[in-house]
């Protein structure tokens, strides 16, 4: 199954009842997908004018309680960051999906990692966050949609799968697991009562500084538990590596064949792999490095996570970096050859 | 065992649904597999090719950039990547579809590599099976490696192609026998 097609049987299965979206390639398939099956599982498909439009669409869908999804590109996430930012203000769950292209502007349609700051940082105003998974197969697509929506629901927050046109576009063997729908409560949804209850206000506008500033205190709570329950990470042949290098998504499969062929070669070189990007699985890198003497960070930009490796390990071991982007997707052989390269300057200093 | 595999033509010459059938027998037959497609403007008619791993072991770039195996269907596809196959390498292209010229100047320049040529659009066309010139080099690779059964490869040309189009699920088990027993 392709990538961006179990994205979309993910959600189906994950409870997705609603899908707002506007083509663009790489992530064309999701849409298709959803179109064709979405409304046989009693769900509703709407292909929206823009952008803008369905980022909106799904702020009104969530605040009615419904599971609800909308899915992009780099350049049309971009258009989406405003109603997102709405989302996180009026505390409002849903999955965003962004099956990243080269960028900035219109950029490319080939697979780039170069929207990390915007996911991380900068999808909305405010003191806003989202909860980013970056799966690096497909198997690993459809088993973080159904943590998405659970863990938004669970904060009432929204939650991005941030992928890359390779991901989309491969095709792998996936099987889809009993999934496990958390069933949460919505006392603050914007649903029919029959009058039995005072209404619901869904709003992120707060005029008065000292109630805003609370609304954002409460929220901060939640992202701090977020940030202390839900990061993943995984360690590949970490324990003895001089050299750790940090990967995510696409890139990391690139580097855990170069990792193979360094240690075909004798070289202690290890693999960590963020899954979730923000939490950052800080203190499970700052394990998984502890023997490590550098990192590398490689990505598909010209440097962008290399800021959390260099936070999460407070700066106390060299960090390298190792880029290609605009489309380019790194070989194993070059970041075999940057491997040697690191390795040998560490045995020449003879540290 | 890890057999990375490229195959690389014209859009429309069926390389995407020839890596399908490839990656749905290695499923088939239990093994991990991968499928990339090049995507974008160049499949209107441009060049196209796309990244098959068949492996034991869980796969790590799918991205194929030195192919085990090389299946070229035109002359651009076979100058681009047989400077990338690895010594002892397997190569297959349709001699049809590509210059005399080109292949005797890779058969030249790669004496370490098994080259194949065979000239699939023309067995095609003259076997009742236009449009099976991939099906057809995709037997020669199968015929030459071994990496999938009889059995797997009908299994998998049903998954590919619907019941309804019986006559293609028996045109693409001749062509790929027509592939494996060319000599």
């Amino acid at each position: 199954m392709k990538g961006n097609e179990a994205l979309a049987e993910a959600a189906i299965r994950a409870g997705c009842k609603c899908f707002f979206g506007y083509p663009i390639t790489p992530q064309t398939e999701v849409a298709a997908y959803l179109a064709k099956k979405l409304p046989k599982t009693g769900g509703q498909f709407v292909q929206a004018e823009s952008e803008v439009a369905a980022i909106n669409m799904v702020y009104g869908a969530s605040a009615a309680g419904v599971r609800c999804m909308t899915s992009s590109s780099s350049p049309g996430i971009s258009l989406k960051t405003e109603g997102i930012s709405y989302l996180c203000g009026a505390d409002l769950p849903c999955v965003i999906i962004n099956v990243q292209r080269g960028g900035p502007g219109l950029g490319g349609i080939q697979p780039s990692q170069a929207d990390y700051f915007q996911a991380t940082r900068a999808l909305g105003h405010g003191d806003s966050r989202v909860i980013v998974y970056a799966p690096n197969s497909v198997q690993e697509m459809v088993n973080v949609v159904n943590n998405a929506f659970n863990l938004a629901d669970e904060y009432r927050m929204p939650a991005m799968i941030l992928a890359d046109g390779l991901l989309g576009q491969m095709m792998e063997p996936v099987e889809f697991p009993e999934t496990e729908t958390a069933e949460v409560k919505k006392p603050w949804a914007t649903n029919g009562h029959g009058g039995s209850r005072e209404h619901n206000i869904v709003n992120s506008l707060y005029l008065k500084p000292d109630v805003l500033e609370k609304s954002i205190l409460e929220r901060d709570k939640r992202y701090k538990d977020i940030e202390a329950k839900h990061t993943t990470a995984e360690s590949f042949l970490c324990d003895d590596a001089e050299l750790v290098i940090v990967a995510y998504g696409a890139t990391a499969r690139v580097c855990k064949s170069a990792v193979n062929a360094s240690r075909a070669k004798g070289i202690k070189a290890g693999l960590f792999r963020p899954v979730t990007l923000w939490p950052y699985p800080k203190k499970e890198l700052v394990a998984a490095s502890s023997n490590a003497k550098t990192l590398l960070t490689v990505e598909m930009s010209t440097g962008q996570m290399i800021e959390d490796v260099k936070l999460a390990i407070e700066c106390k071991k060299p960090v390298e970096f190792y880029g290609r982007t605009g489309g380019i997707i790194p070989t194993p052989a070059e970041v075999l050859a940057q491997i040697e390269k690191i390795t040998k300057t560490l045995d020449m200093e003879g540290v | 065992m890890n057999t990375n595999i490229l195959i690389a033509g014209f859009g429309g010459q069926g390389i995407l649904f020839a890596g399908k059938i490839l990656v749905y027998a290695g499923l088939m037959a239990g093994k991990e597999v991968s499928w990339l497609p090049s995507y974008g403007p160049e499949m209107r008619g441009g060049t196209c090719n796309c990244s098959v791993v068949i492996a034991d072991d869980p796969i790590g770039s799918p991205l194929v950039t030195n192919p085990d195996v090389l299946m070229a269907l035109n002359t651009p596809s076979l100058e681009k990547f047989i400077d990338f196959v690895p010594a002892g390498g397997l190569v297959i292209v349709d001699s049809t579809m590509i210059d005399a010229s080109a292949i005797e100047a890779a058969k030249a320049a790669h004496t370490d590599l098994k080259i194949f040529a065979i000239p699939a659009t023309e067995l095609a066309d003259g076997n009742d099976l236009a449009g099976g010139a991939n099906i057809i080099l995709l037997g020669k690779l199968i015929g030459e490696t071994g990496l999938i059964s009889d059995e797997h490869f009908k299994a998998a040309v049903e998954k590919v192609v619907p019941a309804s189009k019986q006559k293609l699920r028996d045109n693409d088990m001749r062509a790929m026998k027509m592939g494996a027993s060319y000599a």
